[in-house]
């Protein structure tokens, strides 16, 4: 029994929410939540409040990513204490309206996990981001559903450590206002497992405990843009060798992109990483072709119930 | 950023664009117009009488589909000639220019050829979809690539392609809207290399042999299930179809999953030909997947003639 007292405790997680059309057109989530909404007994476990929610209805509606502005992004301090209701942006309003509901984030008042529902056009499987390597709740929850998948489901998982993304669930590649079933099944599988989880944490019988764990990540470096012209428009494609090639390694001198008329760029970094994030749709406009990482790996620290 | 110049033998419009997030023919067109400019910019001639045309800006400024209503749908000849207010939809005054610069459709100054080009978010590979009008032949052996014929014989064509004398959509699968794939871009590029070399061949007096062709005709669209309700979709194409564009779906084959985990069946009587299987915008047209038969056709010397 060494390492009993020496893990971390937390309060059980009593309230769970899970978001679906934060980007309106990422059709699993949107779904699911839609579906959990009608008859949530899918997602309920004993001792957990598990609340489905859709977090941008206008969105979800027109089948968009967003009306004003990325919902993902606009939960900025200055958002979240703006004044104006009506005039500001939809998307603002939204922030604001869940954070009263949901947060705020660091009160007793907030819920204790939240789950957001991502697709990505990029080859990336199943891929849980993760904001802090010392958050051992966080880090335990997707090891159990890492381990879990791979030896019910035959699923891989990939967790993506980095501070600027904002946590949650990504599963791809699946185009945007399309709905495939596999890809539809494999977040089902992901959030079953999660709940399991938090079910058996919560449990929390004397003795039971998660022990200390490695963890395999990702760890994001930076982002890479596609080269443009003088009016930013695109000049190059993602190169046939990368594109898909989501967790491979990607070595100095490795073909990167294409361009229109046929010339290959390389990629000229010092050392090996593994790219993700390859060709997301929806990050054209924000100036990423994809980005890079390294990988590491974690200690998690043994976890239990307070 | 287009220009004619009207010579003797065919002359072609290629049109990329016509839904702004069909990023293959935006980029293609591009590219295209910018090596246009370089050649009038060395004063070389240049021989083929080629517009390129960027057919919906707005939409592929804001990278969607449609601004108002889709303009691939706004070329039948009652929304080009009937009366058109200040608050019509952009398509509509869009479609309008278009066929100004292209047409007039059905008039002896339309433009030879028009070759749209698009994108699928269905696994259908490189498709080109031909009215019973069409007379593009096949001649690139090294391409591989599928014919997909609609009989507008019955009510009148509504697309883009269907403004030239002759016309047809270059379909290339799979890619998600919003993004550009570089073998999906290539594919393309090179399609439409071989049609403009095709059209240079026949301008200059080529004689093109008779021979044979599979062309899938479509019989019927099929819709998802949904909630009666909310109109809200109730399951999914099956896995067991899903990315299997013109493969056979035999009657009692798994065409749908629902969210609970229920197969559902097709219940057809004969096996059809499926294509354009989950494509996104097709969602709100109600169509899960179009069914076709397979014709062979035999053409002589330029003519279709449809064999059985």
């Amino acid at each position: 029994m060494s390492s009993y007292s020496s893990s971390a405790r937390f309060d059980e997680a009593r309230r769970v929410a899970i978001f679906g059309g934060t980007h309106g057109n990422e059709m699993s989530g949107v779904t699911l939540v839609n579906l959990w909404v009608k008859n949530g007994s899918e997602i309920q476990r004993k001792m957990v409040d598990t609340k489905p929610f859709i977090t941008n209805p206008r969105a979800v509606e027109k089948c968009t990513r967003y009306v004003d502005t990325d919902l993902n992004r606009a939960f900025t301090p200055e958002n979240l204490s703006a004044l104006g209701e009506g005039d500001l942006p939809y998307e603002v309003q939204r922030a604001q309206e869940i954070n009263r509901i949901f947060g705020p984030k660091g009160s007793p008042e907030a819920y204790d996990v939240i789950f957001d529902l991502h697709n990505t056009t990029s080859n990336m499987g199943c891929t849980l981001i993760l904001e802090s390597s010392k958050d051992y709740f966080n880090l335990q929850m997707m090891n159990y559903i890492k381990v879990t998948a791979l030896r019910s489901y035959f699923c891989c998982v990939n967790i993506v450590l980095c501070d600027w993304f904002i946590a949650g669930l990504e599963v791809g590649p699946q185009p945007q206002g399309v709905l495939r079933s596999n890809i539809f099944e494999a977040m089902r599988v992901i959030l079953k497992h999660a709940l399991d989880f938090i079910e058996l944490f919560n449990e929390g019988r004397t003795g039971v405990e998660f022990p200390t764990c490695t963890v395999e990540v990702f760890r994001v470096l930076e982002r890479i843009d596609y080269p443009r012209d003088a009016n930013g428009n695109i000049i190059a494609m993602v190169h046939p060798n990368l594109q898909d090639g989501d967790w491979e390694p990607l070595n100095p001198g490795d073909p990167m992109f294409l361009t229109f008329d046929g010339k290959t760029l390389h990629y000229q970094g010092s050392g090996t990483i593994y790219p993700t994030f390859i060709n997301e749709a929806a990050y054209y406009e924000k100036q990423q072709a994809f980005v890079t990482t390294r990988r590491e790996t974690l200690v998690a620290s043994a976890i239990r119930k307070a | 950023t287009s220009s004619r110049i009207c010579e003797r033998g065919a002359d072609v419009a290629v049109c990329g664009g016509t839904h702004g997030n069909e990023l293959s023919g935006v980029y293609l067109v591009r590219e295209l117009l910018k090596a246009k400019d370089i050649v009038m910019e060395e004063e070389r001639e240049e021989p083929a009488s080629v517009l390129m045309v960027l057919a919906n800006p707005r939409a592929m400024q804001q990278c969607r589909r449609y601004v108002d209503t889709d303009l691939n749908r706004c070329f039948t000849h009652a929304t080009l000639n009937g009366p058109i207010s200040d608050s019509a939809p952009y398509e509509m005054t869009r479609s309008r220019e278009l066929n100004a610069m292209l047409g007039p459709k059905g008039s002896p100054g339309a433009v030879d050829l028009v070759c749209d080009l698009h994108n699928t978010t269905a696994n259908m590979g490189l498709c080109l979809i031909l009215s019973l009008a069409c007379l593009f032949q096949r001649q690139m052996p090294d391409v591989p690539m599928r014919f997909i014929h609609f009989d507008v014989s019955s009510k009148e064509s509504y697309s883009l392609d269907s403004v030239g004398k002759h016309g047809f959509a270059m379909e290339i699968g799979p890619q998600p809207h919003g993004v550009v794939r570089s073998n999906i871009y290539t594919a393309m590029k090179d399609g439409v290399q071989h049609m403009l070399d095709w059209v240079r061949l026949f301008n200059s007096g080529t004689i093109f042999e008779a021979g044979f062709v599979d062309v899938f005709t479509i019989v019927k669209n099929i819709d998802y299930p949904r909630d009666s309700e909310t109109h809200n979709i109730t399951a999914t194409i099956h896995p067991q179809l899903q990315d299997r564009d013109f493969l056979l779906l035999h009657p009692d084959d798994a065409l749908f999953q629902t969210f609970s985990g229920e197969t559902l069946r097709y219940k057809g009587n004969e096996p059809l030909y499926p294509f354009f299987v989950n494509e996104c915008a097709y969602y709100e047209k109600g169509i899960a997947l179009s069914l076709a038969r397979k014709n062979t056709v035999a053409y002589h010397n330029m003519a279709f003639k449809v064999h059985s």
